[in-house]
């Protein structure tokens, strides 16, 4: 889109941030009483809420069920006033469908499912309100829900959108960036390890600059995990507080 | 109909026969299959055999009305079929996991990169544009669906002619093949994907897994490039993999 410009001479961004800062990150644990885990995350304008039912027997076919290992059923879904459009289908299109495999494939790699077997842990997230970054928000709040509901996991994952707009990276896209055509990577990361649990990238982008971006996205997502952190101490402080009354 | 289960002789053997770094076809680590593309008698069929996994594309376009959104681009749509005859897993009713995957990283690949001019494919901005539309059907699958679907579509593209369009005023007529010469599609590059299996947690890696591999893999990695040396598209899939192997 010509007269949008992604990045100022003096380098900033459409929303006044620098290339590598991350939006607001606001985040709440604990949300829904009856559910196992749950959490809601906002970041910068993208709000998403995430409900985990499980470890449970499996439901549906028996068959399915892994005599070693839990089973990880992720559905996602957007609600239809999330987007600029009202959305017809929130969900059974390809692209929710795809998102929940991706989600699957990245709940699998870190949550100990070895402890559980023969059994079924459900995750369901929600997009209240889309601002690019669907798929980060999604697993940062979904690693919030998991902690709360008490299912062991190797470390926090956090996941980060990262674009590449005239030679810098861009750290935390938002939708008006993704969409004017900037290549953009989405990376979930496991902090402490170092370990990719997803990478997926669109749009055409030079072989040089893949590794500046991916040290971008790493970096950015080790910003993330420190908030994240934040939230899941305050949280303990604050039920620990309760529990004592 | 379900798959027969491996072995768990077999995984062993496969397992252990890639920590040696030999492979059941004597090929090496990064050694491709035999690629063989031949076209049909029309414009924009093309049969693309990868070993023994056997893809076949058609590409054929109509005329539509656009996108609201983008009135004077042309619309391009990507169906990838899993047909039992490739596999008796495959079931006749779709929407399993794999056929969703495959499809959107095949949407992700050819539509994302821009490797059409869209533009070019406008007859009348905001009433009408062709849509073109690549129907990859799976003849036989031993592995790998994605490269030679990747591979079958963007042949396919670039064989394709469309039949050529007048206007004169409001009107538009579309010429025959007969009448005037079909023109071909204008492609800025041709992006070619590339898997990459990893086992063991990311210790062994193979490019182009046949079908035995696929099942014991631990995760996948899809790459998508150009000519130019631009990567197109990154997927993985699977495990987890540490950020050296790139």
């Amino acid at each position: 889109m010509a007269g949008l410009e992604l990045l100022t001479d003096q380098g900033y961004r459409l929303d006044g941030r620098k290339a590598t800062e991350l939006r607001k990150v606001q985040a709440r644990m604990g949300v829904f009483a009856q559910a196992d885990g749950s959490a809601y995350l906002e970041q910068g304008n993208t709000k998403a809420l995430a409900v985990i039912y499980g470890p449970h027997e499996m439901r549906g076919s028996r068959s399915r069920a892994l005599h070693d290992r839990a089973v990880i059923n992720c559905q996602y879904s957007m609600a239809t006033f999330s987007t600029a459009e009202r959305k017809r289908r929130p969900h059974g299109d390809r692209k929710s469908t795809e998102m929940s495999l991706h989600l699957k494939q990245t709940f699998e790699a870190a949550v100990m499912t070895q402890l559980f077997p023969r059994s079924q842990i459900d995750i369901y997230v929600k997009i209240l309100q889309s601002d690019g970054g669907n798929y980060s928000v999604c697993v940062n709040a979904a690693t919030l829900a998991v902690i709360d509901a008490g299912i062991p996991m190797r470390d926090y994952v956090c996941a980060c959108t990262v674009g590449f707009v005239d030679e810098t990276p861009l750290a935390d896209l938002c939708y008006a960036e993704e969409s004017g055509g900037v290549s953009s990577l989405a990376l979930a990361l496991l902090p402490r390890g170092g370990q990719i649990a997803l990478v997926q990238m669109d749009a055409r982008l030079h072989q040089d600059h893949l590794e500046t971006l991916i040290e971008a996205a790493m970096t950015a997502c080790k910003g993330v995990s420190k908030v994240l952190d934040e939230v899941v101490r305050q949280h303990l402080q604050e039920a620990s507080v309760l529990s004592r009354e | 109909m379900k798959d027969t289960p491996l072995s768990n002789c077999e995984r062993d053997f496969l397992l252990k026969a890639i920590e040696e770094k030999k492979r059941l076809d004597g090929r090496q680590t990064y050694d491709y299959r035999k690629i063989k593309i031949t076209f049909g008698t029309d414009y924009g069929c093309c049969f693309v055999d990868l070993g023994q996994t056997r893809v076949m594309a058609q590409v054929s376009c109509e005329l539509v009305a656009p996108k609201e959104s983008r009135p004077n681009e042309g619309i391009m749509f990507f169906n990838l079929e899993l047909s039992p005859m490739a596999s008796p897993a495959f079931e006749q009713g779709r929407q399993s996991e794999l056929s969703v995957k495959l499809n959107r990283q095949l949407e992700r690949c050819l539509r994302n990169s821009k490797c059409i001019d869209t533009e070019s494919l406008c007859v009348v901005s905001g009433e009408k544009v062709w849509q073109i539309r690549v129907d990859v059907h799976t003849l036989n699958n031993d592995g790998n669906l994605m490269d030679a679907a990747s591979i079958a579509a963007i042949s396919a593209l670039c064989h394709f002619r469309r039949p050529d369009v007048g206007i004169q005023g409001e009107s538009v007529t579309v010429y025959s093949p007969e009448e005037r010469d079909p023109i071909p599609l204008s492609i800025y590059h041709m992006p070619i994907s590339v898997s990459f299996a990893f086992f063991q947690q990311g210790t062994y890696l193979l490019v182009d897994p046949c079908e035995r591999e696929e099942r014991v893999m631990d995760g996948l990695l899809m790459i998508a490039m150009n000519k130019h040396r631009e990567i197109c598209s990154i997927q993985s899939s699977g495990g987890i993999m540490l950020l050296k192997e790139q």
